[in-house]
């Protein structure tokens, strides 16, 4: 579904992504972990060309993201994102955030919008809320929010770009239950996360960066028994200790 | 000193002042403000297109138009009005272009250059994650502009359009220098008609203070409730 | 365009049999100057009292200061010029009247005083906003070391203040040159009416309000030029970028729109 083959990045002089080469197939759920600075921000980015790379290629659903011909607005509005700020355009109620994209990109009609936004806010469980706007709800409900209003597009792969490092504790539980349901029904999911509770009940595959570079691509259960790289294992130890 | 002051000369022009001057003035404002923030906007927006040609031309013209005096500018419009027009609509003779007409082209344009910074500054304001929000959920240049950032960016600086307003309200009485009847106009003639020069200018500056003070009053109570929001 | 063009009107003399067009001009550019520049001063003098009234402690000081910046902010500028050229000389007794009406230069000294006076209004606004985004504990410092209030403006307060000052009191400098056009309504020959005169004498328009564009513009690249090094030679290594928070554009929008 998401092939990246040999992907590097400069800002200026410095180099931050250094011939980064992941897969994520169909179904399936990759988490992209590093200490911070490490390029993952910057990597999932690429993926909706959000950032731009100058070397390497990356197809999404076998479409280039960086072949020219690309109508980059249609393939971005398939691939669903969630960031770390939410964003949320603070403008419009809720419904309005959740429709707008719908009708004004997809060309829906008002009603079937409406329709497929509310079924969706209420599965995150925030019905109540839909003509509030964003600065009402509390950082988890806007975050249930913005997941709903990329799931409204119908994408075939979603990306998290550390959806729950801007939240308070008490919150991250609350939008990694929606994440955990999202994958058990067997959508495309790549992650940028610190949760590795998440990842090691999610995801099928672990992916460990470091200063631009993939230092480690493997399987959830070997990436957490045996991590091959000492920086990987130093970085386990680091964020497993409390 | 106010022994000989003659309330009366007011009081006889005041529907001349009002009716006529005052409803020149407010409608001068009200419509050079709406087309300034519009064709303002615009001139930001090519300012941030990083197209060189639209970034140039849009510097230019605002750095032109700030770097000369509104007088000047008057006078450089009234002149060159009717030249455009006969440009434009093509006809053998510069077109005649009546007073109003005239002036609000002048203050159109000129404060076009003002609203345009205001409105850089307010897009600039909008995050850029708003920007990659829109984008990931599809929307192309002109959608993201016009349903997320624009909006966001009037928003915020809904208080400093305002404070421009003002300052346009007050600048519009300049048009005195065409001898065009607008507020100030119409209280000059009934000044210089009457030979009562004190009391219509006094009375023309109350009137003015009045209205700027009342309207800046409000746009700070705007701000601070805005603040609070916030 | 049926406009006959004629470049060289510079150098023809002008009506009055003595001077060239070009010459006239130049007078104008030098009235233009000689007017921002002493309404200027008045404008830094007044200014900096009133805005520093405004952030002192007392109640009346402050008071006074708002209701003088307010005064001036709302009244147009060309108003205020016909109030002091024609209705203050008929305010005051007789005989002062009648020695300023008479008084040679009077539109410039009136044009001065006017526009010097609306001018410090705007500054003092400056100087309010330089002293506050100052941080908070200077104030306490100084008078914690002892200094009395006024030693603690002198001596810490404001000379911080004025080099965060310097960019926006440059372009309000700018705008008191732009200003003083104004004053042509009460009959000074500056740069902008000299123009004007050269259109109505010449029918020559376009080549006179061209050469007072670009002096304008020549007049406003000096001005940012010169404060731009004034302002370079006068940084403190290492603070500014520091501690003090410079207002971001929005934030001086905020303050007193765009000028």
């Amino acid at each position: 579904m998401i092939e990246m083959d040999n992907v590097s990045k400069w800002y200026g002089p410095v180099q931050v992504l250094k011939n980064c080469t992941l897969n994520v197939s169909k179904g399936e759920v990759v988490v992209v972990c590093g200490p911070s600075g490490s390029g993952k921000s910057t990597l999932i980015k690429t993926v909706n060309a959000l950032e731009p790379f100058q070397q390497g290629q990356i197809t999404v659903a076998g479409i280039s993201v960086k072949d020219k011909k690309t109508d980059l607005a249609k393939l971005r509005a398939r691939i669903g994102m969630v960031f770390q700020h939410f964003e949320l355009f603070p403008h419009l109620s809720v419904k309005r955030n959740l429709t707008i994209a719908q009708i004004k990109v997809l060309g829906r009609s008002e009603d079937e919008a409406m329709k497929k936004g509310l079924a969706l806010l209420d599965r995150v469980g925030l019905s109540a809320h839909a003509n509030k706007y964003p600065g009402e709800l509390s950082g988890g409900q806007q975050q249930r929010v913005a997941i709903a209003r990329a799931l409204a597009m119908d994408p075939i792969a979603m990306l998290f770009d550390e959806p729950t490092s801007a939240l308070d504790p008490e919150m991250i539980k609350e939008v990694l239950d929606v994440m955990v349901a999202l994958a058990s029904e067997g959508m495309t999911m790549m992650v940028v996360t610190h949760e590795m509770g998440f990842a090691r009940e999610v995801a099928k595959r672990v992916v460990f960066m470091d200063r631009g570079e993939i230092v480690e691509d493997a399987q959830t259960v070997d990436f957490f028994g045996k991590p091959r790289s000492e920086r990987a294992q130093t970085f386990l130890s680091k964020i497993l200790a409390h | 000193m106010f022994s000989d002051f003659d309330f009366n000369v007011i009081y006889r022009s005041l529907s001349y002042l009002f009716l006529d001057g005052m409803t020149f003035t407010i409608t001068l404002t009200v419509l050079a403000t709406l087309i300034g923030v519009t064709w303002g906007t615009a001139l930001a927006l090519m300012r941030l297109s990083g197209f060189p040609p639209l970034v140039l031309f849009a510097a230019g013209y605002v750095n032109l138009m700030r770097s000369v005096p509104l007088v000047l500018m008057i006078f450089w419009f009234y002149f060159l009005v009717p030249y455009i027009g006969q440009w434009i609509t093509g006809s053998a003779n510069p077109m005649r272009i009546g007073a109003f007409a005239s002036s609000l082209i002048t203050f159109a344009l000129f404060e076009a250059a003002f609203f345009s910074e205001i409105m850089r500054a307010g897009i600039q304001s909008v995050s850029r994650g708003q920007t990659a929000a829109a984008q990931a959920l599809g929307m192309n240049y002109p959608r993201t502009m016009a349903y997320v950032v624009l909006p966001q960016a009037f928003r915020n600086m809904v208080p400093v359009l305002l404070t421009q307003t003002i300052i346009l309200f007050q600048d519009t009485s300049l048009v005195y220098v065409l001898s065009i009847p607008d507020f100030l106009g119409a209280a000059s003639k009934v000044a210089q008609r009457d030979g009562r020069l004190v009391e219509m200018y006094l009375f023309a500056a109350v009137v003015y203070f009045l209205i700027s003070f009342a309207a800046s009053t409000a746009v700070r109570r705007l701000n601070r409730r805005i603040a609070i929001i916030r | 365009m049926n406009y006959r063009w004629n470049w060289g009107i510079f150098w023809q003399v002008s009506p009055d049999g003595a001077h060239t067009y070009f010459q006239l001009l130049m007078y104008g550019t030098w009235w233009t100057l000689c007017t921002a520049f002493f309404a200027w001063i008045i404008a830094l003098t007044f200014g900096s009292l009133v805005g520093v009234a405004r952030t002192t402690p007392n109640k009346w000081l402050s008071g006074f200061g708002n209701a003088y910046v307010e005064l001036f902010r709302n009244i147009p500028l060309l108003v205020q010029m016909f109030l002091w050229y024609f209705v203050m000389p008929e305010l005051v007794p007789d005989s002062v009247g009648t020695w300023l009406k008479q008084l040679p230069n009077s539109s410039f000294y009136t044009g001065v005083v006017a526009l010097g006076l609306y001018s410090s209004a705007r500054v003092a606004e400056q100087v309010r906003a330089g002293i506050n985004s100052l941080p908070r504990g200077q104030r306490a410092a100084g008078l914690a070391m002892g200094l009395t209030l006024p030693q603690t403006y002198r001596y810490v307060l404001l000379p911080n203040a004025y080099r965060i000052m310097l960019p926006p009191l440059t372009s309000e400098f700018i705008n008191t040159i732009k200003n003083s056009s104004v004053v042509l309504t009460i009959g000074l020959m500056e740069l902008t009416a000299r123009a004007r005169e050269m259109s109505e004498y010449s029918f020559q328009t376009f080549e006179a309000f061209t050469a007072a564009t670009i002096i304008y513009i020549v007049i406003n690249i000096i001005v940012t030029e010169g404060m731009r090094r004034l302002e370079r030679g006068l940084a403190i290594p290492g603070y500014l970028g520091g501690r003090i928070k410079k207002p971001s554009l929005l934030q001086r929008m905020r303050l007193r729109g765009v000028q």
